[in-house]
């Protein structure tokens, strides 16, 4: 009984050391564990495909912080690389304060991969702009009143790619990757009020509030966690879009082990808590 | 008077706003426009709220001296030292100010502008690095409590094992052998599918119907608790 009790008061110093152990090596020597694609990524694929290239742009709103960037900078990447790769134009902004630095910051990433794109003609970063729902509403009117230049300064009117945007009529799709509820604004807004297409990228632990959304049809896909990125890569990959890295996949590998050692730790903690509570029923003292 | 003026005022835009949206004139798009304006002004002063609320709590913990009061001066400073470089630098397209530094003193800034290395070398990884520690506190915290002690939390202790393995690949390989219907991915998404989403539902419809309630006690002026105290 004495081995359970000492389980029991494990120090959390080993758990830490076990949790480390299992995301690090993982990331040292990938274990390449296969991975099914799921209906929801698959859609927000075939929803950005069915967009004509050179077409209407695609909107990627980038409403999140440095904190939720592990599980979304890889679905900011991968879709970047499949929009510039096949010539999709790309509207960027941020209604979340530290989207805007997220967006500059997956530019930078990608751009050294496509030296033949350009801002104004390829991709428009717009920056952020405060009050969520009123941007969103401005948009449906007119995207200068929300943002009369581009995060450069540059006046809308003036780059070739914005010649003739205005509203959500002219963009194809809505793609929110955030790790916050904005996505409630646009689905409220932009989709239920303007009618435009839309899709998320979201944290794992909040992709389950987002399913009632994906079901009403609200929401054309959803990429949920580090999974949905890794689906994605998966996808573009096998489309030809790009040879990158996969982080996302490489990330999922020490996620599974990760979780498997928290599955073992839960049982190990249930067995020395049933252990330890029938030998006190019995009467036995403790620690013997 | 303190009290009628907003009360009135939250009557009228509250009907005016809801009438609005089903006429479709120039008039009532011009107004309607009018008002994203004054939404977005009215947005703006959360900063200064926040940014007053901010320095107000802090200042007050240096003057009493309370356990970590040295931190207070690391926050306000930061503050200080991220907003002037951000004003007089430029957020991603260089000043002036900037260009004339990166000139005279032969500085290299790869990010465009100073606000950007900030953002990049501090606040990237100080935020990765405090979302990064869930990981491990999660583990220890599921390993003391996370026990089987009522039917309720053996029913979220399988489902939550189900589900977590589910999400990983490891998952889909430990049961690609059994048939299709008890392959965990499949799983997964039957239970965020049907129970996960009716009550995602149920609370979504709660959260609504509460809105539109709230919305109508305060249009109507029996909710009264956003003007505060007072007379």
């Amino acid at each position: 009984m004495r081995f359970w009790e000492k389980v029991m008061k494990l120090d959390r110093r080993w758990i830490f050391l076990l949790i480390g152990l299992a995301v690090l090596i993982p990331f040292l020597k990938p274990l390449k564990l296969p991975l099914t694609i799921t209906k929801p990524a698959k859609d927000v694929f075939d929803a950005v495909e069915n967009i004509p290239p050179e077409g209407p742009p695609l909107l990627i709103a980038t409403d999140y912080a440095p904190s939720t960037a592990p599980e979304l900078d890889p679905m900011l990447y991968a879709l970047l690389r499949q929009c510039f790769t096949s010539k999709r134009r790309v509207i960027l902004l941020a209604l979340y304060p530290q989207g805007a630095g997220m967006a500059q910051a997956g530019l930078d990433f990608i751009l050294p991969e496509f030296p033949e794109a350009k801002s104004g003609v390829d991709y428009v970063f717009l920056g952020y702009q405060p009050g969520i729902q009123a941007i969103v509403m401005y948009i449906g009117e007119d995207v200068r009143l929300a943002f009369p230049t581009d995060a450069y300064g540059i006046p809308l009117d003036s780059l070739p790619m914005m010649k003739n945007i205005r509203n959500y009529d002219d963009i194809a799709l809505i793609i929110d990757l955030a790790g916050s509820s904005i996505p409630i604004t646009w689905v409220t807004y932009a989709v239920a009020r303007y009618g435009e297409l839309m899709a998320v990228g979201v944290t794992a632990v909040s992709a389950a509030q987002y399913y009632p959304y994906l079901d009403s049809g609200q929401f054309v896909g959803m990429l949920g966690g580090l999974k949905g990125a890794a689906e994605y890569e998966k996808l573009i990959k096998q489309k030809g879009y790009t040879k990158a890295r996969e982080i996302a996949t490489i990330g999922m590998d020490a996620q599974s082990i990760a979780h498997l050692v928290i599955l073992f730790l839960i049982i190990i903690g249930n067995i020395a808590f049933f252990a330890s509570k029938s030998h006190k029923k019995k009467g036995g003292p403790i620690g013997s | 008077m303190r009290r009628k003026i907003p009360l009135a005022i939250a009557f009228v835009f509250g009907i005016i706003m809801i009438i609005q949206f089903f006429i479709p004139h120039r008039i009532s798009v011009e107004f309607y426009r009018n008002m994203l304006n004054a939404l977005v002004i009215v947005g703006i002063f959360y900063y200064i709220l926040a940014v007053s609320s901010l320095i107000r709590v802090h200042r007050g913990k240096i003057k009493r001296k309370k356990p970590g009061w040295g931190y207070s001066y690391v926050t306000l400073i930061s503050l200080v030292v991220t907003a002037v470089i951000g004003v007089l630098g430029g957020a991603y397209q260089a000043t002036r100010i900037t260009s004339w530094f990166v000139q005279h003193f032969h500085w290299q800034i790869e990010q465009g502008t100073g606000l950007m290395v900030i953002y990049t070398y501090i606040q990237i990884p100080m935020g990765a690095t405090m979302f990064s520690l869930l990981a491990f506190f999660i583990a220890s915290a599921a390993f003391r409590a996370f026990k089987a002690r009522s039917l309720t939390a053996v029913l979220l202790l399988v489902t939550a094992f189900v589900v977590m393995l589910g999400r990983v690949p490891i998952g889909a390989l430990l049961t690609r052998r059994l048939p299709e219907i008890f392959h965990l991915t499949n799983i997964v998404e039957w239970i965020l599918k049907y129970p996960n989403m009716a009550a995602q539902r149920g609370i979504l419809m709660g959260i609504g119907l509460g809105m539109i309630a709230t919305s109508l006690k305060i249009i109507l002026g029996i909710e009264r608790g956003y003007l505060g105290g007072g007379d």
